[in-house]
């Protein structure tokens, strides 16, 4: 193991966790190497960083990485209501949600949803399979029509387009990645990280065990070859300069500032887009549904969205929870005025 | 002001006055604007210093249905509930006849003239009240006049039973906080009334009211209000909630006092968060990961909302995590009567959650004490860490009770066993989130934000030992779960003790009770030694785990009944589990039909059982 440290002194053994326990060769595992480079690479403090997630094999991946953080991992479909209430603790903490498609849109849509409306200070990743691989093989509700499954038969129901739900309930950052694309994942979870609000990443984590069969649309053949890439994405931290190669012309590069001084820098592939368009982040779901490509990138941001802490404007000189009693309990000489309006 | 001349029957019962001891059931519609009127009797009541209770018994609609409210004057401060009204005032067509026929012999009836229906009753005092007339005479805002209606019968009553105006004006003056326009409209309606009342209607029954100094050391308020107040004394940071009757007053109340009392000495913000979820599930998981990371965190709701917290308060009881949770319960099962009491959810909440857990519960049985245990149940949530409920009702929460005036939390904030970054240091590398160094059963935890290397765990649902990793042991298994038993049996004898009076020098009979049905019981009591020669002990329970005080009561007594508004004896239920040896001392004086406890039900069923 190298003995490299990043510019806090930290080597990439105090980012890792647990060894996973998934399958060899899930998209997951590759999720979870990202969340440790890039923790590394972003020179964040682990104790800066809450963990949390639900149910399923998603789920269970906080344990593999950040093992220096803290972290809950609570019940099916309901991590978002437990990250809501936990980021409250501490304001100055990122929180970090690992979920799935079965856990966030069947049993957690609701809170799902209202989360995005929220919109408190976590990195909300969706590991996307199309399956439900702890209880072995089911369809979630992001499986395509027709899918077959071994013991399920064909899936006849519509899928559910995670981004798109983001974007409907108010979503301040919606970027859709691939477990297989490492470069591209590794620039938006940056982006997500710096992003002040609710960052909802919706990656691809093909399930080799039970759904991982070319024709399946979250398989990693299908993903090679019907990914289609936004814009090339690359992020560029505050300390660093932005660097241009000369053969990009002005117009083909498009640069979004993030609220810690960092930068995403899009450039231009097939088409225009300017992800901080409401509506262009719609019409481009609305197409990409309705011809059947798995568009990847940076869907939609609002870097000045107001964050859940903003919206209740807490007090910032001490954490809340190490707030003590004499902020927290009236004054003894309060108790006779209110029982006077007792009446 | 013009009006026909009365018709009140004359009748000679002057000589034998009924004082300070009735009940009036007012009965109007819902959404007309009543409640004021109603709540000025009250307060009026109340400031001459005669024993009151009020009871709203409203529908589950907006506006336009049938809507009672019960006042109960008392001189010797009995509050529960009485089944007949000695006096109605009839303002609603829809249950006139209803209203009529409720009253009892030689009782009286107040009745808005414009009702056309017939009276059958010849054993009644009738007032009718030329309301419309009054109103129009007044000079009222056409969009007020129905709110203007309802003060005509409290300026009426105030003439005939002798309620004091200048007390009436008061209630008015603190109903509309002083806003003048308001407080001369109502005033100038009820004085009108009053006025026209002694130029038109001959006193012609007994009852009246006078003057009396037993409230001058009470306050009026709703259980939710106090609860409300509790918690913000309690320190509460976090309230995560939804919608529910009869609980939404608490959150509701939280956000009025919020202001007044919880603004930072330091930075001039609040220092507590109230966070309208998307459902129950949403509530109690946010106030689990507020818990989770350190915060007085809280949510409140009734039954179909308890239903369904039921996951995460298994959750929070293996995890280890506080959270104070509040049922102010209404009649189940399903939605049942929403805007009705009972104490149907006992046993649900003792076993709230799937596989073996224990709960802590508190049964404030009036305001002050909501209050009282509005502060405790954070103090209990932390130190033993985990959920708290405090089991209200709808009759506790959202009626206007007499009681005794708030009391400043008398000890400081038990924040728990909590371990910080110098804490950490000290120990080296000791400490395991769940090891149980002191015996207690009760492990020290750590708070997200703590930045010493050993500080981090994971919190999960899922099976784990003593350091909070993931393990499929059947030893570790079985040693955290035993473990966590250990902090009820610690808690025991250390939350709220039951209260417990014996009568003269004992009893074989003993009456048990928790939460609001004390009021009938108490009553019951008197009513057995003064008329019936009986004398009964008294034991009434605060909390869950029972402490041996309650089976030592139960081993003092041949019988023991239990006394409670559900169908079938929760309570009882959870004793005979708790005290096999000793189930055949126990049965239920137990029923439900939305309304709180009656004094003459209570007798009944009593006097019922014993001559078995």
């Amino acid at each position: 193991m190298s003995n490299e440290v990043n510019q806090i002194g930290l080597s990439k053994a105090d980012y890792r966790g647990a060894v996973s326990t998934l399958c060899q060769g899930c998209g997951h595992n590759s999720i979870a190497n990202q969340i440790v480079s890039v923790a590394y690479e972003l020179n964040l403090h682990p104790e800066d960083i809450i963990k949390f997630s639900g149910i399923g094999c998603s789920s269970k991946c906080p344990t593999y990485f950040l093992g220096r953080s803290f972290g809950f991992n609570g019940l099916h479909g309901r991590m978002p209501p437990v990250a809501t209430g936990a980021l409250f603790g501490d304001t100055r903490l990122k929180g970090l949600g690992m979920s799935g498609d079965g856990d966030t849109a069947s049993i957690g849509m609701g809170h799902f949803k209202h989360i995005n409306r929220r919109n408190p200070n976590l990195v909300y990743i969706v590991a996307n399979n199309g399956v439900y691989g702890l209880t072995k093989g089911q369809f979630s509700a992001t499986a395509e029509r027709g899918l077959t499954l071994k013991r399920q038969g064909v899936n006849p129901y519509m899928p559910i387009d995670i981004c798109t739900e983001a974007l409907i309930s108010g979503a301040s950052f919606v970027a859709r990645s691939f477990a297989g694309d490492a470069k591209q994942l590794k620039s938006l979870l940056k982006g997500a990280f710096s992003h002040k609000g609710l960052a909802v990443l919706d990656i691809i984590s093909p399930c080799v065990t039970f759904n991982n069969d070319e024709s399946s649309v979250h398989s990693y053949d299908w993903a090679k070859t019907h990914q289609t890439l936004l814009h090339d994405i690359s992020y560029i931290q505050h300390f660093e300069e932005i660097m241009i190669e000369d053969d990009f012309l002005p117009g083909m590069v498009k640069e979004v500032s993030l609220h810690d001084g960092s930068v995403i820098v899009l450039k231009k592939l097939e088409r225009d887009y300017d992800p901080t368009n409401l509506v262009e982040a719609h019409r481009l779901m609305a197409e990409a549904s309705d011809q059947n490509f798995m568009l990847t990138g940076l869907i939609y941001l609002n870097p000045e969205q107001p964050t859940l802490t903003d919206i209740y404007d807490m007090p910032e000189d001490t954490p809340f929870n190490r707030m003590t009693e004499d902020r927290l309990r009236p004054a003894a000489e309060t108790m006779d005025k209110i029982n006077k309006l007792m009446f | 002001m013009t009006s026909e001349p009365s018709s009140v029957p004359q009748k000679s019962s002057l000589h034998d006055p009924v004082i300070n001891d009735f009940s009036i059931t007012v009965g109007t519609r819902n959404g007309s604007g009543s409640a004021t009127s109603n709540l000025t009797l009250l307060r009026a009541l109340f400031r001459m210093g005669i024993p009151i209770s009020g009871k709203n018994l409203f529908p589950s609609n907006i506006q336009g249905q049938p809507t009672w409210f019960t006042i109960r004057i008392s001189k010797d401060g009995y509050l529960a509930r009485t089944e007949k009204p000695e006096i109605v005032v009839a303002m609603n067509t829809d249950c006139f006849v209803q209203d009529v026929k409720s009253i009892i012999p030689g009782g009286v009836l107040f009745y808005d003239q414009d009702i056309n229906l017939p009276i059958d009753r010849k054993d009644i005092v009738c007032y009718p009240m030329p309301v419309k007339q009054l109103v129009k005479g007044m000079d009222v805002p056409s969009n007020l006049r129905s709110y203007a209606a309802n003060m005509v019968y409290v300026g009426v009553m105030a003439q005939i039973l002798s309620i004091d105006l200048q007390k009436i004006y008061q209630a008015i003056d603190f109903h509309f906080k002083g806003k003048k326009t308001a407080v001369d409209l109502n005033y100038g309606v009820a004085n009108a009334s009053a006025i026209w009342a002694s130029e038109n209607l001959q006193k012609g029954d007994p009852y009246r009211v006078e003057p009396m100094d037993k409230t001058k050391d009470y306050i009026l308020a709703e259980g939710n209000t106090a609860a409300a107040l509790g918690s913000l004394y309690g320190g509460v940071q976090f309230v995560s909630w939804y919608p529910i009757t009869p609980a939404s007053t608490i959150p509701e109340e939280l956000n009025y006092y919020l202001p007044m009392l919880r603004k930072d000495p330091v930075s001039g913000k609040y220092t507590c968060v109230v966070v309208q979820a998307e459902d129950e599930l949403g509530a109690i998981g946010m106030a689990a990961g507020a818990g989770w990371a350190g915060l007085r965190a809280m949510t409140s709701t009734s039954g179909p909302g308890i239903s369904l917290m039921a996951e995460f308060t298994g959750l929070a009881y293996y995890t280890e995590t506080p959270i104070v949770i509040w049922n102010v319960a209404r009649v189940g099962p399903s939605t049942g009567m929403p805007t009705r009491t009972a104490q149907g959810d006992v046993t649900f909440t003792y076993f709230l959650g799937h596989g073996d857990t224990d709960a802590i519960i508190l049964f404030p049985k009036d305001p002050n004490e909501c209050f009282e245990f509005g502060w405790k149940a954070f103090d209990y949530a932390e130190r033993y860490q985990t959920p708290v409920f405090v089991m209200s009702d709808l009759d506790l929460g959202m009626q206007y009770w007499m009681t005794e005036p708030f009391k400043y939390p008398d000890t400081p904030m038990d924040r728990g066993k909590i371990l910080w970054e110098e804490d950490l240091e000290r120990l080296k590398d000791e400490w395991g989130r769940y090891k149980d160094v002191d015996n207690d059963g009760i492990p020290y935890r750590t708070l997200p934000g703590n930045r010493h290397p050993n500080a981090a765990w994971l919190a999960r649902g899922t099976g784990h030992n003593e350091y909070a990793k993931y393990t499929e042991s059947a030893e570790k298994w079985e040693e955290v779960m035993d473990r966590i038993k250990k902090k009820f049996e610690t808690a025991r004898e250390q939350i709220p003790l039951p209260k417990i009076d014996i009568m003269d020098n004992g009893s074989p009979i003993g009456l048990i009770c928790y939460g609001t049905t004390w009021m009938a019981v108490e009553e019951t009591r008197h009513i057995l030694r003064d008329q019936h020669n009986i004398k009964t002990d008294y034991l009434r329970i605060l909390a869950t785990p029972f402490s041996k005080q309650i089976c030592e009561f139960i081993q003092q007594h041949e019988r023991v009944y239990i006394v409670e508004l559900n169908r079938d004896g929760q309570m009882r239920q959870l004793l005979t589990m708790e005290y096999p040896k000793l189930a055949t001392r126990l049965a239920s004086l137990c029923h439900a039909d939305g309304l709180s406890m009656s004094t003459e039900w209570l007798l009944r069923a009593f006097l019922k059982k014993e001559a078995e």
